[in-house]
C-alpha cells in the first residue's frame, strides 16, 4: 500500500489516473493475447489453476498433423486472393462512379452497402441460402466467393472512393491536356494517385476473407474448408488449447499485411473513405 | 509585337450552365503571338471560355477555329492547346521529371529526345535542380512554373492561362508576371490568360476582354481600356474613377488624376471642394475632396510649392472625362 501512496504523490493525480486507465487498457488489450499465446504452448489446462500445469509443443504437432491442415491452409488463401481480385474488378470502377459522376440516388447506393454490414448475418446467409439453392451455388467455390465479396464490398468501395474524390479535377484535366485519353488518364493518373486507398482497402478484403467462417460453414461445406471453418470443429471436438494454436496461425497473415499496410499508407487514405460526400 | 494573321477564332459562342450562368454570343479573335486576357469579376464567364477553348467543356453554340481548322468537337487530348490551371496542374505521385516528360512520352517520342526538350524548358523556367523531386516538395510558385513548362513542353498552338499566379504571395506573383511575359515575347507563342486582377492584365496583355454576366464589355489594348471605357462598367472595374452626377441625367467619369487642383490660388472660375483627408502615397497625394458635385478621389504630384492641409478649401477643374447615360 505504502508503495502505491509514494507512486500517487511522486507522479501527482493526474499522471496516477492516468496510468491506471492504461493499465487497464494493456490488459484488456493484451491479455487475451497473451491468454492465447499461453494456451497455444501448453500441454494440459484444467479450470481452477490459472497457470498451465506443464508447456508443450504438443497441441502444434496435432494442428499441423492435421491431414486436411496444408490444404485447407491454400484453399483459405486460394479464396481470400480470388475475392480480392474480383472485389477490386467489381468495386474499384463503382468506387470511380460514386466519387465522379452525380447520378440519381447516388447517396442511397453509397449507403446500401452499409446495409449488408448492419444486418445480422447470418439471417442475411439463411435467406441467400434460399436463392443459393435456386442456382445451384451451395457447396460451390463460386457460392463462396459470391458470400465473401458481399462483406468485403463496403470497404472495397468506401475507402477507394474516398481516394478519388480527393483527386482534383485539373489533375485529371490536365493529363487529358497533353494527350492522355480518358482511359489513360485513369490508368497513369487516377490509379496510381488512389493506389494506396486501394491498397488497404484490398488488405481489409484479404484479411476479412481469410477469417471468414460464418458463411463459409453454410455455402462451403462439406466441399471447401477454409482454416476458419477447419478451426470451428476443431474448437468444437478438442480443447482450448487446439484453437488457441489455429488462433496463432490465423493471425500471422495478419499481423504481416497490417504492419506492411502502416508502412505503405497512412490513416487519412483510410479516414477519407467513410465521408458520405 | 503581334504581326496581323489570325491565330484563333471564336465566333458566336453559348455555353450556359443548368442554374443559367455561363456566357453568350461570344465573338473574339486571337492574333499570332498575342497575349489577351480575359479579364472580369468571378462568375463573369472568363474561365468558361477558357474552358471551352481547351475542350473541357462543349459550348452549345458557335464554333472556335485554331490556324484556320474547326476544333469545336475535338477533345482536349488532341487539340493543339495547352493549359495552366491555378491550381493543383501537376500529379502528386509523379516526379518533376516524369511530369514534365508524360506528355513527349505519350507521344511516344525518343528518350534522348525527351531529356533535351525536358532539360531545356526545366532551364526555360529555372526550376534546374528540381528534377527529382515530387510536386508537394517544391513552393506554390515553382509548382507554377512547372506547370508552364510542362504546357510549354507540348509545343501548343496557343497557350491557356487560367489564373495561374492568384494563389501566390504578391511579390512572386508580380515576378512570375514578368517571366511570362519575357517567356511569350522570347517564344513568340499565343497566350489566352484568364484574370480577375486588372493590374495583372493591364501589365501583361496586348489586348484585354473586359467581361460581365456572361459578355463581352470591351476588346481593346490596355490604353483604351484605360482612357477610352466604352462602359459603365469598364470605367468602373479598371482602375480609380470618380462618377459625378450632370444635370442632363448622365454620369459624368472622371479619373483621379484627371482631377486637376488648382495650386496658386483659390476660387476664379472653377469647382471649388474642402480637403477631407490627404493621404501621401509616395509620389503622389490622394485626395479626398468633399465639392459641390460630391465626393471626389484626386491624385496630386508632390513637389508643388503650396502645402495643403485636411479642412483646406481648394479649387479644381475637370480635364479628360467620359459621360455615361445612367
Amino acid at each position: 500500500m505504502h508503495i502505491w501512496k509514494g507512486f500517487y504523490f511522486a507522479v501527482g493525480r493526474r499522471r496516477f489516473f492516468e496510468f491506471l486507465a492504461f493499465s487497464a487498457f494493456l490488459l484488456f488489450f493484451f491479455g487475451p493475447l497473451l491468454n492465447l499465446v499461453m494456451l497455444a504452448f501448453s500441454d494440459e489446462y484444467t479450470y481452477p489453476s490459472f497457470l498451465p500445469s506443464a508447456l508443450s509443443l504438443k497441441w502444434w504437432t496435432f494442428v499441423l498433423s492435421q491431414k486436411n491442415l496444408a490444404s485447407s491452409m491454400a484453399l483459405s488463401f486460394l479464396v481470400a486472393i480470388t475475392t480480392t481480385i474480383a472485389a477490386l474488378l467489381i468495386c474499384i470502377p463503382a468506387a470511380y462512379a460514386f466519387a465522379r459522376f452525380r447520378f440519381p440516388f447516388r447517396r442511397f447506393f453509397l449507403f446500401s452497402f452499409l446495409i449488408t454490414n448492419a444486418f445480422p448475418k447470418i439471417g442475411l446467409y439463411v435467406t441467400m441460402g434460399i436463392l443459393f439453392y435456386k442456382w445451384n451455388l451451395m457447396g460451390t467455390f463460386q457460392g463462396v466467393i459470391i458470400i465473401h465479396l458481399i462483406n468485403t464490398m463496403m470497404f472495397m468501395t468506401w475507402i477507394p472512393a474516398g481516394a478519388f474524390r480527393t483527386i482534383h479535377q485539373e489533375q485529371e484535366e490536365a493529363a487529358r491536356d497533353v494527350g492522355a485519353s480518358r482511359l489513360r488518364v485513369f490508368f497513369h493518373i487516377t490509379l496510381p494517385t488512389a493506389m494506396p486507398a486501394i491498397l488497404v482497402a484490398s488488405i481489409f478484403t484479404f484479411l476479412a476473407s481469410l477469417e471468414e467462417a460464418q458463411g463459409t460453414l453454410l455455402v462451403g461445406l462439406p466441399n471447401f474448408k477454409t482454416i476458419p471453418v477447419v478451426m470451428y470443429t476443431v474448437i468444437f471436438d478438442y480443447p482450448a488449447t487446439a484453437g488457441a494454436v489455429f488462433s496463432i496461425i490465423l493471425v500471422l497473415p495478419t499481423l504481416l499485411l497490417l504492419t506492411f499496410a502502416r508502412r505503405f499508407v497512412g490513416t487519412d487514405a483510410i479516414a477519407a473513405g467513410f465521408k458520405m460526400k | 509585337m503581334s504581326d496581323n494573321r489570325v491565330k484563333l477564332s471564336i465566333n458566336g459562342m453559348t455555353k450556359k450552365y443548368s442554374n443559367g450562368e455561363g456566357v453568350a454570343d461570344i465573338d473574339l479573335t486571337v492574333h499570332e503571338g498575342e497575349l489577351v486576357s480575359l479579364l472580369g469579376p468571378s462568375g463573369c464567364g472568363k474561365t468558361t471560355i477558357l474552358r471551352v477553348l481547351g475542350g473541357f467543356l462543349k459550348p452549345d453554340k458557335g464554333n472556335l477555329y485554331l490556324d484556320g481548322v474547326e476544333i469545336t468537337h475535338l477533345p482536349p487530348e488532341k487539340r493543339p492547346t495547352a493549359m495552366v490551371f491555378q491550381s493543383y496542374n501537376l500529379w502528386p505521385h509523379m516526379t518533376i521529371y516524369e511530369n514534365l516528360a508524360f506528355g513527349l512520352r505519350l507521344r511516344k517520342l525518343p528518350a534522348s529526345e525527351i531529356k533535351e526538350s525536358v532539360a531545356r524548358a526545366v532551364a526555360l523556367v529555372q526550376i534546374e535542380g528540381n528534377e527529382k523531386k515530387y510536386p508537394s516538395q517544391l513552393s506554390g510558385g515553382q509548382q507554377q512554373r512547372v506547370a508552364i513548362a510542362r504546357a510549354l513542353l507540348i509545343k501548343p498552338a496557343v497557350l491557356l492561362l487560367d489564373e495561374p499566379f492568384s494563389a501566390l504571395d504578391a511579390k512572386i506573383r508580380s515576378q512570375m508576371r514578368e517571366e511570362l511575359k519575357k517567356i511569350q515575347s522570347d517564344l513568340k507563342i499565343t497566350i489566352v490568360f484568364v484574370t480577375h486582377d486588372q493590374e495583372e492584365a493591364m501589365a501583361i496583355s496586348n489586348r484585354i476582354v473586359v467581361m460581365n454576366r456572361g459578355g463581352i464589355e470591351q476588346i481593346g489594348t490596355p490604353e483604351e481600356i484605360y482612357d477610352a471605357p466604352s462602359t459603365r462598367f469598364v470605367a468602373e472595374f479598371i482602375g480609380d474613377m470618380n462618377f459625378l452626377q450632370t444635370q442632363e441625367g448622365k454620369v459624368m467619369a472622371v479619373r483621379p488624376e484627371n482631377i486637376n487642383i488648382n495650386i496658386d490660388s483659390n476660387g476664379g472660375d472653377n469647382l471649388n471642394g474642402t480637403i477631407e483627408t490627404m493621404m501621401v502615397m509616395g509620389h503622389f497625394i490622394e485626395m479626398i475632396l468633399n465639392s459641390e458635385k460630391g465626393r471626389i478621389k484626386a491624385f496630386l504630384p508632390r513637389g508643388g510649392n503650396r502645402r495643403f492641409r485636411e479642412g483646406d478649401t481648394v479649387s479644381f477643374s475637370i480635364g479628360a472625362h467620359r459621360m455615361f447615360t445612367e
